[in-house]
């Protein structure tokens, strides 16, 4: 009972610092949620990973800086303004490489994390016997769990900057991820643009850096857009989806830290969020379930239908007219490359979806009416495409069975009938017998 | 300058760390995997902290094997993700990574009551307390890192032909039955022990520092993958001897006690990457900048834009 009222008490945000706490992560993991999903389409998710460690030198010069002018060196605002300057510089190598190196993006990512956060490591230990030198591991690795009114300010004006240049230059930004090229190519200022969504990423990094940390700002923006793509193809929707999986991270994840006050912060909202990535995996329109499920669909039908116009070939070779009369197993295993399994699965399937009967010789299958019908109008399906590529496509008639065999099964009614009408087959049926 | 022994191991063995990262780092480079060292690195804190479990002692033959298996891991998981659910190959490694990271800290916490292993530690192990303070003592690091080296020389001879088919035209390699599948998880598994191996005893920012930097120089540099493989080790192994004098130095001139080794390996890494982007023979900025300045000996009054051939007909 009581540990129930603890649980409802955090989930609804009683306590104040568990409200800042989670508006805090819930609004950064939206924020990043529709910055990411532009990373991810443009292949570059995981420059937050990049960012959050080229912010180093820059902290660490701020700091420098304070220090030996004597300054309070732990103030917050002018060591964000250093992180800030230190990943634009890094962004700014990194489009400087990209642009003028045959060096891929990759490569350029991992020159600007390594060898900014090396150079922040050195300065770091140089610095380390200046004055309030301690406060700065807590500055870079961040606390989730003393997050004050000051961050959620700054992760708010960051969040409505990045949600507004979004929607003023939507369509440039979703053009350069899509196709870089085309962009620069309509006369798109590729260089500005690229330097202003990394610098809205840099922002986003540097303030959810400082309040919650190195791993978490990493995975906020790169797993609720990954995991919006399960759900849609389109990137309106999916941006907004991956806000929506970001803030439902932060809410749950943040909500549970609260209740399990030895577990750091950052590493339960993370999971938070892989554990809805794992669902989205999954279970999402465009996850790995329905993907398998409609693939062997497909498989299904492509086999069913090579079986049925398999015996179809075979009960016409027998001379016209074509009769519907069993078939024998091992005629139909030299028409195919069947392995014995497979044609016993292939007939199994045939027989649970009506094609075949049963006609009381193991070693025969003979086709039902609805079967026989079907097997027909693939065959003629068939025929028609083969015409088709023969006379239209010029592929040489010994090759025309196997180009057929790929493309017939996606054939429609529609596409049938401007086949019918193009090549004025001559229909398989015979004149009307009573016709007047 | 106070050059002792101890200045000397510290050098072989930053030498040493960036032979066997440079190898395998080529590979990565070439197959758009450069962020695989990096993800590794962060992704083997759940096997390290398994492996202590299990052990209950910071032996280290069990936590070596325990992240080199998390490494593994983070590979395979990350090419399924990408494979079957066609999630963006730096996405997949994203989510991995940082969910595995995550795991890693929590169970850290978990085992917090009766251990200390320190993230900080795991991700800043130093190359300064690798080497020896007595003479004649042969430092374990070296002797862990030569071993990689001579495993990774061994692998990439031995798979030569298959690393750069499978590398270069992985469509070409199937086709032949060169199994470039197995050739990816191979060089993953390489990456992971030398990734391992190297931040277990000189810091995991000089690992993913040499994995990629001294291989993209090189790549600036020559255009053939043996070559690339000799100027990456040579690059880096001079890195390394630059970044250990910079680390003895740099600080001295601005005043302060000393820095890390291992940042300023780093750091040396990225200079000569400077060099070889502004200088190198036939790609470097500078040089094509030269070049196209030499190429335009003709009178200023000829010296109009020639435009697109043909145009000038109309």
């Amino acid at each position: 009972m009581n540990s129930v009222q603890t649980w409802w008490e955090i989930l609804t945000l009683h306590s104040h610092n568990t409200r800042m706490v989670v508006l805090t992560t819930a609004l950064l993991g939206a924020g990043s949620g529709v910055i990411g999903s532009l990373l991810l389409l443009r292949k570059r998710s995981l420059m937050g990973d990049v960012l959050s460690h080229a912010t180093l030198p820059g902290i660490v010069a701020a700091f420098a800086l304070l220090s030996t002018a004597g300054l309070a060196a732990k103030q917050w605002f002018p060591l964000l303004v250093g992180a800030t300057l230190s990943g634009l510089a890094g962004v700014g190598v990194m489009v400087a490489i990209r642009r003028t190196t045959r060096l891929r993006d990759d490569v350029a990512m991992g020159i600007v994390l390594s060898v900014f956060f090396g150079i922040g490591v050195a300065m770091l230990q140089m610095v380390r016997d200046l004055p309030d030198a301690a406060g700065l591991s807590s500055f870079i690795y961040g606390k989730t769990a003393s997050i004050i009114s000051f961050d959620l300010v700054g992760i708010s004006i960051v969040a409505v900057l990045v949600l507004s240049v979004v929607l003023l230059l939507g369509k440039e930004l979703v053009l350069l991820c899509f196709d870089d090229g085309f962009a620069a190519a309509q006369g798109w200022p590729v260089a500005m643009l690229d330097f202003l969504l990394l610098g809205l990423v840099t922002l986003m990094t540097v303030a959810g850096l400082q309040s919650v940390g190195l791993v978490l700002i990493i995975a906020f923006l790169i797993i609720p857009a990954a995991a919006a793509r399960f759900w849609t193809g389109r990137v309106g929707t999916m941006m907004a989806v991956a806000a929506i999986i970001g803030a439902l991270s932060g809410w749950a994840g943040a909500s549970a830290s609260a209740a399990l006050p030895d577990a750091p912060a950052g590493a339960v909202i993370v999971l938070a969020a892989a554990a809805i990535f794992a669902i989205s995996l999954i279970g999402g329109p465009r996850g790995v379930w329905c993907r398998q499920r409609e693939l062997s669909r497909l498989k299904d039908r492509v086999g069913r239908q090579h079986l049925l116009r398999s015996i179809f070939e075979i009960l016409e070779d027998a001379g016209p007219p074509t009769a519907n009369r069993p078939v024998s197993l091992d005629d139909l295993l030299e028409q195919r490359s069947w392995s014995p399994r497979e044609l016993r699965r292939l007939l199994r399937r045939a027989r649970r979806h009506g094609s075949t009967e049963p006609c009381g010789n193991g070693g025969f299958v003979l086709l039902s009416e609805a079967g026989f019908g079907e097997a027909s109008r693939i065959t003629r399906n068939h025929r028609l495409w083969e015409i088709y590529l023969i006379r239209h496509a010029d592929i040489a008639p010994s090759h025309v069975d196997r180009d057929a065999d790929m493309v017939e099964h996606i054939l429609g009614p529609e596409m049938v009938r401007q086949l019918e009408r193009e090549l004025d087959p001559v229909l398989p049926l015979p004149p009307n017998p009573h016709a007047r | 300058m106070n050059w002792t022994f101890t200045d000397t191991w510290i050098v072989i063995t930053g030498m040493l760390c960036a032979v066997a990262c440079a190898l395998p780092g080529c590979f990565l480079v070439l197959r758009r995997m450069s962020m695989m060292g990096d993800a590794i690195s962060h992704a083997v804190l759940p096997g390290l902290a398994i492996a202590f479990m299990i052990t209950g002692a910071r032996e280290s033959v069990p936590m070596f094997l325990g992240a080199v298996a998390t490494g593994v891991f983070t590979a395979l998981f990350t090419q399924w993700i990408h494979r079957f659910a066609n999630v963006d190959q730096g996405a997949a490694m994203g989510v991995v990574f940082t969910t595995l990271f995550a795991i890693g800290l929590l169970l850290i916490v978990a085992a917090a009551d009766h251990v200390d292993l320190d993230p900080g530690c795991v991700l800043y192990g130093a190359i300064e307390t690798s080497a020896p303070v007595v003479p004649g003592e042969f430092p374990r690091a070296a002797a862990v890192l030569g071993a990689v080296v001579v495993l990774n020389l061994l692998v990439i001879a031995l798979f030569y032909k298959e690393l750069r088919l499978s590398s270069f035209d992985p469509a070409l390699a199937d086709t032949l039955g060169f199994r470039p599948g197995l050739m990816h998880y191979l060089l993953m598994t390489l990456v992971a022990i030398t990734t391992v191996a190297a931040f277990e005893s000189v810091g995991s920012i000089i690992v993913i520092a040499m994995l990629i930097v001294p291989a993209a120089t090189a790549q600036l540099l020559t255009k053939r993958l043996l070559p690339m493989l000799f100027t990456a080790s040579i690059t880096g192994a001079l890195a390394a001897l630059l970044g250990h004098v910079g680390a003895i130095t740099v600080p001295m001139w601005l005043g302060f006690q000393g820095s890390s080794t291992s940042g300023m390996m780093a750091a040396a890494c990225g200079l000569l990457f400077a060099l070889a982007w502004l200088f190198a023979p036939g790609e470097g900025l500078v040089t094509r900048w030269r070049k196209s300045a030499n190429q335009a000996p003709t009178p200023p009054e000829l010296r109009k834009d020639p435009g697109i051939p043909g145009e000038s007909l109309h």
